[in-house]
């Protein structure tokens, strides 16, 4: 096991820049998310780590050694990919003590190390079969197997679930929960689901355009997003964000389209006439029924999702989500009061994107 | 139970591949019924699918009275040692070109295809007066080098498709695992090329059993002359020894056929399954 620091890493293809600087330590036993949309850099950032990407400039190091000109061989990393990448030509025995023989490690110690990852795994009765013969699933478990057999400093994962189903998704993300509380391994992880950012990650990195957004717990993220894009991309449905101007008087309010007024908390640590915008998870939008106080809106859309009902409501020129827990609030024609608790709402300087207060 | 028209379907389907087969392999059939049919019968019975009285004489006169067994040595080691060098060789080419970027790549591709647009007549003179002072005209191993220089192009963009089959995750996994890049081609890449490598072996080999151009213009005596060279000397000035002709093309078709049944299982696709998903 091994703490990885990453100082201002950066790559580029001749002139097309992928990353633009990214600094970053990941603690030893640490399990930490990529996440990001596609193109954002992320993958290409834990390629790096890998050594399957040349490092333009900056320092990566693991366990305090820097390894920018190691080979991926020499850094004593596992990583599992979302191809899986499992040798065809290979039995499951085979591929997962494959890095074992490589390290001519003997015989006796690979039997126990493959026996006691398939135990784990419980790939036990799979283990003479080929890769062709797997089912989805256990394929991304013989590549867990292979990655966890030889105890390496750090694990990577790249978007390894994206090719299962939701089901099948939802249960391995537990496993993978699991193996890590075990084993107690640094762990890499890249996603472009957020879902799994948040359900898996000690921290997540978010990350957009080959810069880091923020860098958080997961709540944190959620709670105190560092900016509009980490408040747009995490959570779903997605935060309602609505552009408007910031006006210090009555303790702090923000005018939306329509003359409407939102009144904040307290005065916000920004300049009167200030644009912002205001930001608001659904699952925060109070729906009530008119003539209490509040917003006046008719509801667009109602879309039952079983768990809760999202409702889309039109109000002030804008499509305000809302998510409740309750079925049957109100149907599609319905003109209902929308209000935004005074503690939920969020604020953004729309110019820079970044939150104020 | 089958739908009619579905069964009349499927039937005119097996009937087109039928006939295809019946088309393409005529002529290997009418080989065969020349070279047991006896020289008296050849011209007297008409057209006649199968010869009323079959010999072998002409297949015991081949090997016991003519050239031809040194013929068959000689294209055995031409084809042989050409099929092989050529797929070492672009085994390796092709999986530079398919995996690594490298300056000067264009390039090496463009003269690599522009070795491929000139028709082999144009180039049998300077070949020729190259060899001779190198005193390769007239040897096997020239006759190698030539199969060899004009095989290799061709193979290598083979290769490079096949290779370009092959998930770049599995020798990055490798890699990860432990094994250097030249470990990852020999232990992950290579096994699964095979069907690409016994492809390439079998056109190679082929190309070189049957090359004639080359063979006829930079051999002149029996002691090099590979086996298409030597057919032609059933041909003589005042006649044709169809019967003899044809059974040494019997004859040497019959490596041909050894080598493919020995390669086909590696010819059979289907060995990366499995790999990523699928």
């Amino acid at each position: 096991m091994a703490s990885i620091d990453i100082t201002d890493v950066r790559k580029a293809y001749g002139s097309t820049k992928i990353l633009h600087g990214v600094d970053l330590t990941i603690q030893d036993g640490e399990f930490v998310v990529l996440v990001g949309p596609s193109g954002c850099g992320k993958s290409t950032l834990l390629r790096m780590i890998a050594g399957l990407e040349d490092i333009s400039s900056g320092e990566i190091r693991i366990g305090g050694r820097v390894v920018n000109d190691l080979d991926p061989k020499d850094r004593d990393i596992a990583m599992v990919f979302q191809s899986y990448a499992l040798y065809p030509h290979m039995t499951v025995a085979d591929n997962m003590s494959y890095s074992l023989r490589l390290r001519k490690t003997a015989k006796e110690k690979i039997a126990a190390a493959i026996s006691g990852a398939a135990t784990k795994l419980s790939l036990t009765p799979l283990m003479e079969r080929r890769p062709k013969a797997l089912s989805g699933g256990q394929r991304q478990r013989v590549a867990m197997g292979r990655a966890i057999v030889r105890s390496p400093k750090a694990f990577l994962f790249d978007e390894p679930l994206s090719n299962l189903d939701a089901r099948l998704r939802e249960h391995m993300r537990g496993e993978i929960k699991k193996l890590h509380q075990d084993l107690g391994a640094t762990s890499i992880y890249v996603t472009h689901d957020q879902i799994e950012a948040m359900t898996l990650a000690d921290r997540i990195v978010a990350m957009n355009a080959g810069l880091v957004q923020q860098v958080g717990s997961p709540l944190d993220l959620y709670d105190r997003p560092a900016n509009l894009f980490v408040a747009g991309f995490m959570g779903s449905p997605a935060m309602n964000m609505f552009e408007g101007t910031y006006r210090n008087a009555n303790g702090g309010t923000v005018e939306l389209a329509q003359g409407v007024v939102v009144p904040l908390a307290g005065p916000a640590p920004t300049a009167d006439g200030t644009k912002v915008t205001l930001g608001i998870r659904p699952e925060h939008v109070l729906v009530g029924k008119t003539g209490l106080e509040g917003i006046q809106a008719l509801i667009s859309l109602v879309e039952p999702t079983g768990f809760g009902t999202i409702l889309h409501a039109s109000a002030f020129g804008e499509d305000v989500k809302a998510f409740s827990l309750e079925r049957g609030v109100a149907v599609r024609g319905d003109t209902v009061s929308v209000s935004f608790p005074v503690d939920r709402i969020h604020l953004f300087d729309t110019a820079t994107g970044s939150r104020i207060g | 139970m089958i739908r009619p028209k579905r069964l009349g379907m499927t039937l005119a389907h097996r009937a087109a591949i039928l006939l295809y087969i019946a088309f393409a392999l005529f002529p290997l059939y009418w080989l065969v019924k020349v070279s047991v049919t006896p020289n008296d019968l050849l011209y007297s019975e008409g057209v006649k699918m199968w010869p009323s009285r079959a010999t072998l004489d002409h297949f015991a006169f081949v090997l016991e009275h003519s050239d031809f067994p040194l013929f068959f040595r000689n294209s055995m080691i031409v084809s042989v040692s050409t099929a092989f060098i050529v797929t070492l060789l672009s085994s390796i080419g092709g999986y530079a070109l398919s995996r690594f970027t490298f300056r000067g790549k264009f390039w090496i591709v463009g003269l690599m295809l522009l070795t491929q647009m000139f028709p082999l007549v144009m180039l049998i003179a300077p070949i020729f007066k190259m060899l001779s002072p190198l005193g390769l005209t007239n040897s096997l191993s020239g006759l190698v080098l030539v199969y060899v220089a004009f095989n290799v192009p061709f193979a290598t963009f083979l290769m490079q498709s096949f290779f370009d089959g092959i998930p770049k995750d599995l020798e990055e996994a490798a890699m990860i695992d432990g094994a250097t890049r030249f470990m990852a081609f020999r232990q992950i890449i290579l096994p699964l090329t095979l069907p690409g490598m016994a492809a390439t072996l079998g056109f190679v080999f082929t190309a070189a059993w049957s090359e004639l151009l080359f063979a006829l213009m930079l051999i002149s005596g029996v002691d090099a002359s590979t086996f298409p060279v030597g057919l032609l000397s059933f041909v003589s000035k005042f006649s044709v020894d169809f019967g003899q002709m044809m059974a040494a093309g019997v004859l040497a078709l019959i490596p041909a056929c050894i080598f493919f049944l020995l390669i086909q299982r590696y010819l059979v696709q289907g060995l990366t399954a499995g790999a990523v998903k699928g």
